[in-house]
C-alpha cells in the first residue's frame, strides 16, 4: 500500500513535469500554429544550464534561477532568428526546420560541454525523505517538484485566463488577424509566448536533471512524450495538456511498476518477462492511438479547425 | 406530373443557438434554373452545403430524382448527378488545368484502382475533359498550370469541373463572385447556354444576372424561405421588397 | 520519347551513370569504403523514394517511415536467427509484415489530419521501436547480428559486394520506375488530387481514403524491402534503425532532393549522406553545420535540389542567345 502511494506520487510528479513541457508546446502549437521539435532541445539546455550555473555559483537554487533566465533568452533568440520565419508555412517545413535546430543544439552542447554528460547534485536539504502522509515517506526533492509545478500550473492558469496578456494569447489562438488589427504588437507577443514556452521546458529540464543524467539527446525521448500529451489533450488546449500529462504520467509510472506483476499472473513467466518491458513502454502510445481513434482531435479539441 | 428532380422538405440546421436553416422547403423540376437569393448571412451557403453533403442536416429531407439523399455522403451525391461549384474557388492549384477537369471525369469513369496505365494518355478521360473546357471557353488554357490562371478563369474552370462530372443538377454557389463587368457578361451568357441542357440551382448576389436567367426564384432570409415564384412575382412581392430588394433598389437609385 | 536536354536532366543522367559505374571505379581505386557507403546510400534512397510516394505525391506527412526499415530488417534478422536463411522466405515475410503494419497504421491514422497525422504515425513507429527493444531473444536494445545473408539461387550471392551493390541498384531503379508509373496512373492522379484539395476530391465524387490507404501500404512495403536490404548490408539490425530521428532523416532526404518528383529523393539521399561524409571529414561537429543548412533549405529552397536545378537550367537557357 505504501509502495502504491509512492508510485502514485511518482506518477503525479512525472505527469506534472511533463505538463511543463507540454504546456509550452501546446501554446506554441495553438497560437503560432508551429510544430516545434526543438522544444526538447530547450529542455536539454535547461538541464545543462542548471548543472553549469549550480556548479559555478555553488547554489542549487541560484543555478536554477539563472538557468531559467538563460533558457528564456535562448528561446526568444531562437524565435527571433529562425522560427519567426516559419510561421504560416506548412507543417512539413516546421518539422524539417526544427529538426535542423535539434541537430544544431545537440552538436553545440557536445561542443561546449563535451560528450560525457553532467550531473546536478542535490543540496542536502532536498536530498532527504519527508513524511507526506502518516507512515509514508517520500523523497523531499520529488515532493518539491510536485509543489513547484503545481504553483507554475496555477500561475499559468491565471496568466492565460485572467490577464490581458492571457486574453491576447487566447484571442491570438482563435483570431490572428483580429489581434493584429487591434494594434497589438503580435511579433512581440509571439516572441514572449515562445520565451515562456522555452522557460517552462527549461524548468522541466532542470528539475529532471538531479534525477537523471544530464546528457545529449535527453530532450528527444521526452519530446515525443510531450507531443503525445498535446495530441491526446487536443492541440492548443492547455487544460487538455494538463489532463493528458497527468494521465500519461500515471499510466507510464504505474504501468512500469505493476504491469510485469499483472502479466505474470496471466502468462507464463518467460512470456511475461519478454512482454512486460515492451508493453509498458508502449502503453502511452496505445493510449494515444485509442484516443485518436475515438476523438481524432484529442480530448479537449480547441474550438477551431 | 412527374416528381421534381430535387425536393427539399422541412430542412433544418442549427449551429449552437443559431438557426442557419429553418424549415426550408422547395422543389426544382427537371430543366428549371432556380435561383436562390438572400442577404448576406441568410444561410445560402449552409443550404448549398447541405444539398451537396458537406454538412449533414439536423432535420428534414432532401430527395433527388425520387431517392432520399439526406444522409448520403458527399462523394456518393456526386455519383448520382449532383455537381457543386464552390463560392470560394477550390481547385487543384498544383495540377494543370486539364488535369483538374480530367480528375472530375475520372471520378465518374469507373474505379481508379488502375496503377499502371498512364492516365494522362487515356482518351476516355482527356477527350471529355477537353470538351468541358471548350464548353466554358478555356480550351486554349488546357496545358497551363492552374495556379497561373486569372480569377475569372478559375471561376470558369470551376464550372467546367462541375460539367465534367456528368451532372443532372448543377449547384452553382455564386459563380459570378469577384468577376469584373465583362467577365460577368460572359458568365451570364455561359449560364444561359447551360440552362438549355442542365437543371440548375443558382445561388447568386448579382440581381441583374438572377432576374435575367432564373425561371423561378426563392428568397432566403434568416434561414427561412419567405417567397418562391417567377422573377415577376418576386419583384412584386411586398415582403421581399421590404426584407431584401428594398435596400438594393434604394442603393441602385 | 527522349527527355529534353535540360541542365536538370543532364545532372540526373550523370548521377545514374555514376551510380552504375561506381563499382568499376571502386575496383580500380581499390576503395572498399566507397562501395560500402554507396550501397548504403542506394538502400536509403530506396526508402526515401518510397516515402516520397506518400509524402511528396500524396501529401501524407508520415513521421514514422523508418519503422518499415526496422520491420523489414527484423523479418530478415529474426528468421536468420531461427535458422531460415532462404531469401525467398525472408523477403516475402519482410514485405508482408511491412504491408500489414502499414495497413493497420494507415487505416487508423488516415482518419486524422495535419499535426495529428504526423504524431500518430510517429507514435506507431515508436511503438514498434519499443516492441523490438523489449524482445530479449532478438537482442533487445543491443540489436541482432545476422551471421549469414539471405540465400537465393546460384550464382546470386549477397555476400559478394559487387553483386549486392548491383542488386540494390537494380531494385532502386525498379522502384523509381514503379513510382513513376504509379503517379501517372489514375491511382496516382487521385492521390495527387487528394494532396492538393481533399474537399474538392470528395465534391467531385472521390472517396480519397481508400486510395490514400493503398498508397500508404505500397510505400510501407517498398520501405520494408529497403529494410531487408539494409539488414543484409550491415549484417545487423537494431531498434535504432526505427527511432524517430531516422524517420526525420528520410523526410530530409525527400525534401532536400525535391518533393513530388520521382528522382528527387535519390538526389536527396545521395546529397545528404555524401554531405555527412564530407562534413564529418572536416569537423567532428559536422551537425552544427548540417542543422542550420536544413533550416536554410526549408526557408529558401522549397523545391529542393531538383527544383534548384530546374530553375538554374531555365535561367541559363534564357541567358543564352538562341
Amino acid at each position: 500500500m505504501t509502495l502504491f502511494i509512492e508510485q502514485c506520487l511518482n506518477g503525479l510528479q512525472f505527469g506534472l513535469l511533463l505538463f511543463m513541457l507540454a504546456a509550452g508546446l501546446t501554446l506554441v502549437f495553438g497560437i503560432m500554429d508551429l510544430v516545434n521539435l526543438a522544444h526538447g532541445s530547450l529542455y536539454m539546455l535547461g538541464a545543462y544550464f542548471a548543472a553549469t550555473f549550480a556548479a559555478f555559483t555553488g547554489s542549487f537554487i541560484l543555478g536554477a534561477v539563472l538557468a531559467l533566465a538563460a533558457t528564456l533568452l535562448v528561446g526568444m533568440a531562437v524565435e527571433v532568428i529562425a522560427l519567426r520565419r516559419l510561421y504560416g508555412r506548412d507543417h512539413l517545413d516546421h518539422v524539417l526546420g526544427t529538426f535542423g535546430l535539434i541537430l544544431f543544439f545537440d552538436e553545440a552542447v557536445r561542443l561546449i560541454w563535451g560528450p560525457e554528460g553532467l550531473s546536478l547534485p542535490l543540496p542536502s536539504w532536498l536530498n532527504a525523505s519527508i513524511q507526506v502522509l502518516p507512515g509514508v515517506q517520500y523523497s523531499a526533492y520529488r515532493f518539491s517538484i510536485i509543489v513547484v509545478t503545481l504553483f507554475v500550473a496555477a500561475g499559468l492558469y491565471i496568466l492565460v485566463m485572467r490577464t490581458r496578456v492571457g486574453m491576447l494569447i487566447r484571442a491570438g489562438a482563435s483570431n490572428r488577424e483580429m489581434v493584429g488589427a487591434l494594434g497589438v504588437n503580435i511579433k512581440l507577443l509571439y516572441t514572449l509566448v515562445f520565451g515562456l514556452g522555452a522557460a517552462l521546458a527549461g524548468l522541466a529540464g532542470l528539475m529532471q536533471a538531479p534525477i537523471l543524467t544530464v546528457q545529449i539527446g535527453m530532450g528527444e525521448n521526452i519530446l515525443i512524450l510531450a507531443f503525445v500529451i498535446t495530441v491526446i489533450g487536443g492541440i492548443g488546449s492547455v487544460r487538455g495538456a494538463l489532463v493528458a500529462a497527468l494521465l500519461v504520467g500515471f499510466i507510464d509510472t504505474l504501468g512500469r511498476s505493476y504491469l510485469p506483476d499483472i502479466l505474470r499472473e496471466l502468462l507464463s513467466p518467460a512470456a511475461a518477462s519478454t512482454l512486460a518491458p515492451a508493453l509498458s513502454s508502449m502503453l502511452i502510445y496505445l493510449l494515444m492511438a485509442i484516443v485518436l481513434i475515438f476523438k481524432p482531435e484529442g480530448l479537449f479539441a480547441a474550438g477551431r479547425k | 406530373m412527374s416528381a421534381p428532380l430535387l425536393q427539399v422538405s422541412g430542412l433544418a440546421k442549427r449551429f449552437g443557438g443559431i438557426v442557419a436553416t429553418d424549415d426550408v422547403s422547395f422543389a426544382i423540376p427537371e430543366g428549371e434554373l432556380h435561383a436562390l437569393i438572400g442577404p448576406n448571412g441568410a444561410g445560402k451557403t449552409t443550404l448549398i452545403a447541405q444539398l451537396s453533403g458537406s454538412i449533414v442536416a439536423d432535420g428534414g429531407r432532401i430527395a433527388f430524382a425520387g431517392a432520399d439523399i439526406t444522409r448520403l455522403p458527399m462523394p456518393k451525391r456526386s455519383h448520382i448527378g449532383l455537381a457543386r461549384s464552390f463560392q470560394i474557388t477550390s481547385l487543384f492549384l498544383d495540377l494543370s488545368v486539364l488535369d483538374n477537369v480530367a480528375l472530375a471525369v475520372q471520378a465518374h469513369a469507373g474505379h481508379s484502382f488502375s496503377f499502371w496505365r498512364n492516365a494522362r494518355a487515356e482518351a476516355g478521360l482527356r477527350v471529355p475533359a477537353r470538351e468541358a473546357l471548350a464548353r466554358v471557353g478555356l480550351a486554349d488554357r488546357a496545358e497551363r498550370s492552374t495556379a497561373s490562371l486569372s480569377h475569372g478563369e478559375h471561376r470558369l474552370l470551376e464550372l467546367a469541373m462541375a460539367l465534367a462530372s456528368k451532372p443532372r443538377l448543377l449547384l452553382l454557389d455564386e459563380p459570378m463572385a469577384g468577376l469584373g463587368p465583362e467577365e460577368s457578361v460572359r458568365m451570364v451568357e455561359m449560364l444561359r447556354a447551360l440552362k438549355r441542357d442542365y437543371t440548375i440551382l443558382l445561388v447568386e448576389h448579382d440581381m441583374e444576372a438572377v432576374f435575367a436567367l432564373a425561371d423561378r426564384i426563392s428568397v432566403l432570409v434568416y434561414g427561412r424561405i419567405i417567397a418562391t415564384g417567377s422573377p415577376d412575382d418576386i419583384r412584386a412581392n411586398e415582403q421581399v421588397r421590404e426584407a431584401y430588394l428594398g435596400d438594393a433598389e434604394t442603393a441602385h437609385a | 520519347m527522349m527527355p529534353a536536354l535540360t541542365l536538370r536532366n543532364i545532372v540526373v543522367g550523370a548521377l545514374m551513370v555514376a551510380l552504375i559505374l561506381l563499382p568499376v571505379y571502386a575496383q580500380l581505386a581499390d576503395d572498399r569504403f566507397l562501395m560500402t557507403l554507396f550501397t548504403r546510400i542506394i538502400i536509403l534512397a530506396l526508402a526515401a523514394v518510397s516515402l516520397n510516394l506518400i509524402l511528396g505525391f500524396g501529401g501524407m506527412m508520415s513521421f514514422g517511415h523508418a519503422a518499415y526499415l526496422g520491420i523489414g530488417g527484423y523479418a530478415v534478422g529474426m528468421l536468420a536467427k531461427e535458422g531460415i536463411m532462404n531469401g525467398f522466405i525472408q523477403w516475402p515475410v519482410a514485405l508482408g509484415a511491412s504491408a500489414l503494419f502499414a495497413l493497420i497504421v494507415g487505416a487508423l491514422s488516415l482518419r486524422t489530419r495535419g499535426v495529428y497525422f504526423i504524431m500518430i504515425t510517429l507514435a506507431f513507429a515508436q511503438m514498434a521501436y519499443y516492441v523490438v527493444s523489449g524482445i530479449a531473444r532478438y537482442g533487445g536494445d543491443d540489436g541482432l547480428t545476422i551471421y549469414k545473408r539471405s540465400q537465393f539461387f546460384e550464382p546470386l550471392n549477397l555476400s559478394n559486394k559487387t553483386q549486392f551493390y548491383y542488386l540494390c541498384l537494380a531494385i532502386l531503379f525498379g522502384a523509381i520506375y514503379l513510382v513513376r508509373r504509379l503517379v501517372n496512373s489514375r491511382f496516382g492522379m487521385v492521390i495527387q488530387g487528394a494532396r492538393s484539395n481533399d474537399v474538392r476530391m470528395r465534391a467531385i465524387g472521390f472517396s480519397p481514403y481508400r486510395y490514400k490507404l493503398v498508397a500508404f501500404v505500397i510505400a510501407g512495403t517498398l520501405c520494408g524491402l529497403a529494410g531487408a536490404l539494409l539488414a543484409n548490408h550491415t549484417d545487423f539490425v537494431s531498434p535504432s534503425v526505427m527511432y524517430w530521428t531516422r524517420s526525420g532523416d528520410l523526410i530530409i532526404m525527400v525534401v532536400l532532393g525535391g518533393m513530388g518528383t520521382v528522382i528527387g529523393p535519390v538526389i536527396g539521399a545521395v546529397t545528404l549522406l555524401v554531405l555527412e561524409e564530407v562534413l564529418s571529414g572536416i569537423t567532428e561537429y559536422w551537425q552544427i553545420i548540417l542543422g542550420p543548412l536544413l533550416l536554410l533549405v526549408v526557408l529558401f529552397a522549397r523545391g529542393g535540389i531538383d527544383g534548384l536545378l530546374t530553375q538554374l537550367g531555365e535561367r541559363l537557357r534564357r541567358g543564352r542567345p538562341s
